[in-house]
């Protein structure tokens, strides 16, 4: 029988019906003075769904019908990473030794998770060329939040009180948000014609109340920064610190390292390069790399690997007094980081390299098949992924996000849309590395199939979504008329 | 192992239709001085069977359940995780999706998400609970941020019994320009109400309160939300979801806003991580609110569908101006929590708290009537409580592991004069005869006759109960 769309689990709740049972307590009561004086319970039961182990399995099996996902086809938003994420990855984090072990499990007792970590940290500071790295933060942006709460202070420390922190326009939501809550404020610059940071502009606001810049490379645009030595130059000259968000590492992987680049700290989506699956929206885990001079204000903690007569073991240890502190309750997102230990020990150096070669070999090819019918404002060749824009859609009355929505008759997942922000009508689009010649020719043939209805039969492709179950949603009704559960 | 679709005749045809002649060419962006010329110092590639061997190597050198008792809360609870949970949130459609950017095809998750809002609300008797932050510990400062923005004040007053480990995220958040108190633990373990009540005044943004607290005692909830409220300040309670399936929820003593840890919820203990911060509040306050929010409309069709909602809060739309940064949260374990809490239901929440309440309290009882322990708090507990050993925790700890035993968390390093505490939890996972395991190894280390060589004791653990015995 057919998914009747919107019934939710409480509309199939039926009174007494029993789902997953818990034993009973099968101990002794135990006396009046043990018990919870009657003021602190709860006076009605709580009212969740009655319902059946089957139908509850049924309901949410049929649901997850609906969903798009990259197991089933290409999925290029971009700056997302859609990439194929082994399976491998995520049976090791299935393991009975990594689910069931308790974060307050004692050193001695948790070697293997402790050997994990600590290389893991190793290999990540090789990776991107940094001295040390922490993998504490649960995502990007809170990675971010960690890099920038070091830079402020790193900057106590020497006594200064710098308050801002410069930002492209290009860059993701996250980075002016984390530099809010991070205490600073931000000063965005603008990018220049080839989508670069341009180093006048950036000598134009670089001055002493400047705590660090914050950079993104490969930028939201796919395009490496080629000036990036000399404005970490120009930022150190003035003091200030150099941040890379390195949510773009994918394309940097055996390529290039921000270390060599001159990044004072920067953080790694693990969940993107390092392959967790998606999850719907998390969980992902981020790592938070520095140079020697920042590195007591790491968040904590460390593991640290000693060894005395042969014996390595590996601890815990409490940050520096200098630490920021502490972002997650326990360790991060532990469960992340196994996927990624496993995935950089499943490819090794060149299968790594071969992960940031490929990546930007296929966002070339697709902006290859792509170009005639789409602007394309930069120019090529582009990293890991490239933003074309519907500038021309829109003269013929279709917007970006119109595109995408007919993408979606595809069955494929259309392109983030709409960002970066300078790019009007921007369709930011990331194959990556996992998709075959032919998903790709599939792909650009969808886009090319769309620009041409966008000239002979507009209409069609702005009432567009045609196939899916669910059609266009009306969004602003549901911020009118809130029902949030 | 690689996980490529290409070949290097594909490679080729793609780089001629491209027009290049090599990858190098396609590189050209990156200036040669920053190029990397050696290979990465990493180890070879694995092969899928070597690989699965290392992660096995790695995951057999750990002492996890349910090869060990172990009786670590703290935060974390092993609870059982049913096997249909697993099986669906395990499904690609729900794994390998992402955030829901286009609604259309992401109904699975959209609608899993609104039910699990749905649930949390109804779990803590708020008005809203969004869709996921990454911790309880984030879940808190994002808490205090609200509150911060809300009331203009910078001053928060927090309990003392709040578990370490959230208070320093919490700190980490705020260090930018905010104070904050700590209210003293009273001789009961709970909070010290005469100083809480002098501690906080007009000054304050929000009084923060566990409960159970982090030595497990059920703390005043309500006649904290009356001094809070008393100032003009919120009040922001830290709830165990398990168990409110038997005490009485946030919603009813008053919080404003309701913060707590989502592991317990149909997921593992993970070594901590990934986790799942729970957030519940007024609606008064629902433009404040951090991350995600599903909403219930209508599409073109007239069908029923769900949509991320209330958008202009947040980072990709308002940027510097956003309530949080947060982007990637922790969506599979929401949806993970909503299969969850649909499994257990009305009636198997209740019996789950009750179960692992009459066992902590039956655990407890037995305890305290043996020669040299204590039960230091009088106060009451859910599910864990505070054990005084006649000598150093560390030394009956450390006995207990002998035998196969992790006792609990040693509270001496943290809390000063703590030397000879710890902390105990139980759960629907310890079967009665191991809480009699537990009293008995209890006895021998307070008593020093553990000195038992025979191999079946010290060989000692979970893997060697019988099957009547685990339940
Ligand atoms: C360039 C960039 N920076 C930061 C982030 C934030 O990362 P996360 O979503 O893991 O917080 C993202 C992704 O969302 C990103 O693409």
């Amino acid at each position: 029988m057919d998914l009747k769309l919107g019934k939710t689990i409480f509309d199939i709740s039926h009174e007494n019906t029993i789902g997953v049972m818990p034993p009973a307590p099968g101990v002794a009561a135990s006396d009046k003075s043990w018990q919870i004086p009657a003021e602190f319970l709860r006076e009605s039961a709580i009212d969740w769904p009655e319902v059946s182990e089957p139908e509850v399995v049924r309901h949410y099996i049929q649901l997850s019908t609906l969903n798009h996902h990259i197991d089933k086809d290409t999925y290029p938003l971009g700056s997302c990473t859609m990439k194929y994420n082994p399976k491998i990855n995520d049976r090791a984090a299935s393991l009975p030794g990594f689910v069931g072990l308790h974060p307050e499990t004692p050193d001695a007792d948790c070697q293997g998770a402790l050997q994990l970590m600590w290389e893991l940290a190793q290999d990540l500071a090789e990776i991107t060329g940094m001295d040390d790295v922490r993998l504490q933060p649960s995502a990007g942006a809170q990675g971010e939040m960690v890099g920038l709460l070091i830079a402020r202070a790193y900057h106590r420390q020497r006594g200064e009180n710098r308050r801002t922190v410069i930002i492209p326009d290009s860059s993701h939501g996250t980075n002016p948000a984390s530099v809010t809550l991070s205490g600073f404020e931000p000063v965005p610059i603008k990018s220049n014609a080839d989508g670069l940071v341009d180093p006048d502009v950036l000598a134009s606001v670089l001055n002493e109340t400047t705590a660090c810049i914050m950079l993104t490379n490969p930028n939201t645009l796919g395009l490496f920064e080629r000036e990036i030595k000399r404005i970490v130059d120009m930022a150190h000259a003035k003091g200030a610190l150099v941040y890379n968000d390195g949510a773009n590492t994918n394309a940097l992987l055996g390529l290039a390292r921000a270390g060599d680049m001159g990044f004072d700290v920067l953080h790694l989506n693990l969940h993107k390069t390092f392959s967790t699956p998606h999850g719907g929206g998390g969980p992902g885990a981020a790592a938070v790399g520095v140079k020697k001079h920042l590195i007591p204000f790491l968040p904590g903690p460390a593991i640290v690997r000693s060894e005395t007569n042969g014996i390595v073991q590996f601890k815990r240890q409490s940050p520096d007094p200098l630490s920021i502190g502490s972002v997650h309750t326990f360790f991060g997102n532990f469960g992340v980081l196994v996927r990624a230990y496993t995935y950089i020990r499943s490819l090794g150096a060149p299968g790594l390299k071969r992960v940031a070669e490929d990546s930007i070999l296929n966002a070339n090819y697709l902006r290859t098949l792509i170009k005639d019918a789409y602007d394309i404002p930069h120019a090529g060749p582009c990293m890991h992924e490239f933003v074309a824009s519907a500038s021309r859609q829109k003269k013929n009355g279709v917007r970006g996000g119109q595109i995408a929505k007919r993408l979606l008759d595809f069955g494929v997942h259309p392109p983030t849309v709409y960002f970066p922000l300078i790019v009007p009508e921007a369709l930011m689009i990331e194959p990556t590395e996992t998709e075959s010649k032919e998903r790709i020719d599939a792909y650009a043939a969808a886009l090319l199939a769309i620009a041409k209805e966008v000239e002979t039969n507009p209409d069609f492709v702005n009432a567009a979504p045609h196939t899916t179950r669910v059609r266009k949603i009306d969004e602003a009704r549901a911020a009118r008329d809130l029902d949030v559960g | 192992m690689e996980y490529t679709s290409h070949t290097d005749q594909s490679r080729r045809e793609m780089l001629a239709a491209i027009g290049v002649r090599s990858l190098d060419e396609l590189f050209k962006a990156i200036p040669a001085d920053v190029r990397q010329k050696t290979p990465l110092r990493l180890p070879d590639g694995l092969s899928q069977s070597e690989v699965d061997s290392l992660l096995e190597s790695l995951a057999g050198q750990n002492a996890a359940a349910p090869d060990v008792i172990s009786f670590l809360g703290g935060g974390i609870y092993n609870h059982h995780v049913p096997a249909a949970v697993d099986a669906v949130s395990f499904r690609s459609e729900f794994y390998t999706a992402y955030t829901p950017y286009q609604p259309e095809v992401a109904q699975g998750t959209l609608q899993a998400t609104y039910e699990f809002q749905s649930m949390i609300r109804r779990l803590t008797g708020m008005e809203v609970a969004q869709a996921s932050l990454y911790d309880v510990g984030s879940a808190l400062a994002e808490a205090a941020l609200v509150a911060i923005a809300q009331t203009g004040r910078r001053k928060l007053i927090i309990a003392g019994t709040l578990n370490p480990r959230f208070r320093s995220v919490l700190d980490t958040y705020l260090s930018a320009q905010n104070t904050a108190i700590d209210v003293a633990i009273g001789s009961d373990g709970r909070t010290d109400f005469a100083k809480l009540s002098a501690l906080t005044d007009d000054q304050t943004a929000a009084v923060i309160m566990p409960s159970p607290n982090y030595f497990g005692s059920l703390e005043r909830w309500d006649e904290g939300a009356n001094v809070a409220h008393r100032h003009g300040a919120l009040f922001i309670t830290v709830f165990y979801p398990i168990s409110l399936g038997l005490i009485k929820p946030p919603g009813d003593c008053g919080a404003d806003i309701a913060v707590g840890e989502g592991q317990s919820l149909g997921n593992p203990p993970s070594f901590g991580g990934p986790l799942l911060g729970l957030f519940a509040i007024k609606k008064e306050f629902i433009r404040r609110l951090p991350g995600r929010l599903i909403g219930r409309s209508v599409d073109a069709l007239g069908q029923t569908a769900y949509v991320m909602t209330l958008q202009t809060r947040e980072q990709h739309i308002r940027r510097e101006k956003a309530t949080s940064n947060i982007c990637t949260a922790q969506a599979l374990l929401a949806t993970r929590a909503a299969i969850y809490m649909s499994l257990l239901g009305k009636q198997g929440i209740a019996q789950l708290a009750r179960t692992c309440s009459d066992r902590a309290h039956y655990l407890a009882s037995r305890i305290a009537g043996l020669k040299g322990y204590s039960i230091p708090f009088g106060a009451s507990f859910f599910n864990e409580f505070v054990v005084e050993a006649p000598v150093a925790a560390r030394v009956v700890l450390d006995q207990l592991r002998r035998r196969g035993i992790i006792g609990g968390i040693e509270l001496g390093g943290r809390f000063p004069g703590f030397d000879r505490r710890l902390l105990v939890s139980v759960t629907e996972r310890h079967a009665p005869a191991m809480l009699d395991r537990l009293v008995e190894e209890l006895r021998s280390a307070a008593s020093g006759t553990a000195t038992d060589t025979s191999t079946k004791s010290a060989s000692y653990s979970g893997r060697d109960m019988t099957a009547s015995e685990r339940r």
